[in-house]
């Protein structure tokens, strides 16, 4: 197909999600134009030595190519007054599909990783119920299970993008505290039904085992919902940085509440008002009242490529791609604009549109080599649109960072290099 | 005849099926405990003074203890060796972005009672007494000129503090979904 048969729709080169297929573009910097023959280009084709001597065997638990070790998360450093207290990110502009491998997905934690032994590990239910019970891990293996896919995202996601600055930033640095799994658990619902949830219980108290006890409250209308104790990500037992044993997981809110390392819920009149919901993941307003429980996460989307870092080598046809999430719904739809949100172009979803699950959307783009901003924009099942930048400030300012889901502005220089920048 | 024996058939398997699907409906595998085998394991304590332990403490007999487990990062009066460490001071309605601590912000006394009790000192979370938890949250408050030096702290003073931003927040916890 040649580039002037290319249908464009919107400004500064988005080209048709329509001719998607027809060019067979896997990536950034695969340009559509007329390659230089193979062998011109010094490509190859002896036999390589993998393929005249037999590899390794069958091993006990996979491990990835050595070529790809460059995938990591990136977390900071120690922090003395604050043991185990922190975060890694996951490295999306590294990542294809919607399904985050377990060892890449983000961690948040207030008091490092416990290692627990779930012979020793129990979940309590107890307070306003007709009886407290104790389930032991093997006693949770023989219920019923449900599995659902679904985002998890923490409230401080993004949150560094309303107090400006971070021109070096990348898609995992800026917004790399957000991942999806197949979380495979049983219903939050079964286990209070077993212990009988009393009328004057509107509120549940979810305490982990980890060092600080995290705790956090849930209300009752949602965690007899979807909420579920999740035993499994991605079909494995929890990873210990996700919560093994188990954890809560609360579908669609803000992380900080789906409690790892779950051992007791407690049913209660009221909100406990935790730490973790009371100094903090509240939002102070410009007329300095704060906003406490704010649950849902926003519509939002960004592209992952190109994204800040990345370095466009040549002019011509690049796959912009990136992922979209709502915590209210599915994903309607993306659309993409090259010109800093003056026209906009509907991007193709690529896969599945679930509940409160990741979508990876695709579209072509034409680099002229001239400057550009890529921005893309979101609307869930629910008609909730990805807001600016500008509208979020506008509406909270900027004293509070959780619960950020703007939209990402990416700034092509003509250079090809790829920068955060604020529109 | 064949026809109605093949229904039949059909019809206890329809029966069979929903037996099994009802047996599964009813695993019930939860051991029954009773709230008194929990002391010591639940520390959930609400604003309302629901959970909170026997005992009760000062800010005097505080000191000593904050002293021992707190200042080390906390600082000698609270104020702190990192941002997130600072415990005492700021103003919601200062000119800047407020500094928000204990006593700038937290909208419940019990709060810091629960959060000392759970997760300090940090290095060895719930290795104080719940004697000496009382008496660090009277001495916090105390820095923040929220209680006197002498006001016992327990399970029925505690719940009437009221703390400065207590009408500072809007609850949203109505929005389950946008």
């Amino acid at each position: 197909m040649t580039k002037d048969k290319l249908e464009k729709v919107a400004g500064n080169g988005l080209i048709s999600r329509r001719h998607l297929l027809g060019m067979g573009a896997a990536g950034i910097g695969v340009a559509a134009s007329n390659s230089v023959l193979g062998a011109d280009a010094g490509i190859n084709f002896e036999i390589p030595s993998w393929s005249r001597t037999p590899g390794p065997g069958a091993s006990a638990y996979g491990g990835r190519s050595r070529y790809t070790e460059h995938l990591q998360r990136t977390h900071g450093a120690p922090n003395p007054t604050y043991p185990g207290g922190g975060s890694s990110r996951s490295p999306l502009q590294h990542l294809q599909g919607t399904i985050t491998p377990n060892s890449l997905h983000f961690e948040r934690h207030h008091a490092g990783v416990p290692d627990i032994d779930p012979a020793r590990h129990n979940l309590v239910i107890n307070g306003l119920v007709r009886q407290p019970l104790v389930f032991s891990y093997e006693d949770l293996l023989k219920y019923q299970m449900v599995s659902r896919i679904h985002f998890l995202e923490c409230a401080g996601n993004s949150g560094a993008l309303l107090r400006g600055g971070n021109e070096n930033g990348t898609a995992q640095s800026l917004h790399g505290l957000v991942s999806c799994a197949e979380w495979t658990g049983i219903p939050l619902s079964t286990l209070l039904d077993e212990a009988g949830v009393l009328p004057e219980a509107r509120w549940i108290a979810a305490v982990g085992a980890d060092a600080a006890s995290m705790g956090r409250s849930v209300p009752i209308e949602k965690a007899l919902d979807d909420v579920m104790v999740a035993l499994y990500q991605n079909g494995e037992p929890v990873m210990p940085g996700q919560g093994y044993p188990m954890r809560l997981f609360c579908p669609g809110w803000e992380g900080n509440i789906s409690v790892k390392w779950l051992t007791q819920i407690k049913l209660t009149r009221e909100a406990t008002h935790f730490r973790d919901e009371t100094s903090k993941y509240t939002d102070t307003q410009p007329n300095r009242s704060s906003y406490k429980f704010t649950f849902p996460m926003g519509t939002k989307s960004l592209i992952t490529s190109p994204s800040g870092q990345m370095s466009l080598d040549r002019p011509g046809i690049y796959q912009v791609t990136g992922i979209a999430w709502s915590g209210s719904g599915s994903i309607r739809g993306v659309e993409v604009s090259a010109d800093g949100g003056r026209t906009w172009a509907d991007a193709a979803i690529q896969g599945h549109q679930l509940n409160k699950a990741l979508a990876r959307f695709t579209i072509p783009w034409e680099w002229n080599g001239g400057n550009a901003v890529l921005q893309s924009r979101a609307t869930d099942s629910q008609g909730n649109v990805q807001p600016t930048r500008d509208a979020i400030i506008a509406e909270r300012g900027t004293i509070s960072f959780y619960h950020n889901h703007c939209i990402q502005s990416w700034g092509v220089g003509n250079n090809g290099e790829v920068t955060n920048i604020y529109v | 005849m064949y026809k109605k024996s093949a229904l039949s058939i059909f019809a206890v398997l329809v029966a069979l099926c929903s037996l099994v699907v009802n047996s599964q409906e009813r695993v019930r595998l939860g051991t029954p405990i009773s709230e008194s085998d929990l002391e010591g394991f639940d520390l959930v304590a609400e604003p309302d003074g629901t959970g909170f332990p026997s005992g009760g403490g000062t800010a005097r007999q505080g000191k000593a203890v904050y002293d021992i487990n707190c200042a080390v990062c906390h600082g000698a009066n609270g104020e702190g060796t990192s941002g997130n460490t600072i415990i005492v001071g700021g103003d919601m309605q200062s000119e800047g972005p407020p500094l928000r601590t204990v006593g700038s912000y937290w909208p419940y006394a019990s709060t810091v009672f629960d959060f000392i009790r759970r997760a300090m000192p940090a290095t060895a979370p719930k290795s104080l007494t719940n004697e000496q938890a009382y008496q660090v949250t009277a001495y916090v408050l105390f820095m923040n000129g929220i209680v006197g030096e002498d006001t016992e702290l327990n399970a029925n003073t505690l719940p009437n503090i009221e703390m400065p931003n207590a009408d500072g927040f809007i609850d949203r916890s109505h929005i389950l979904s946008n």
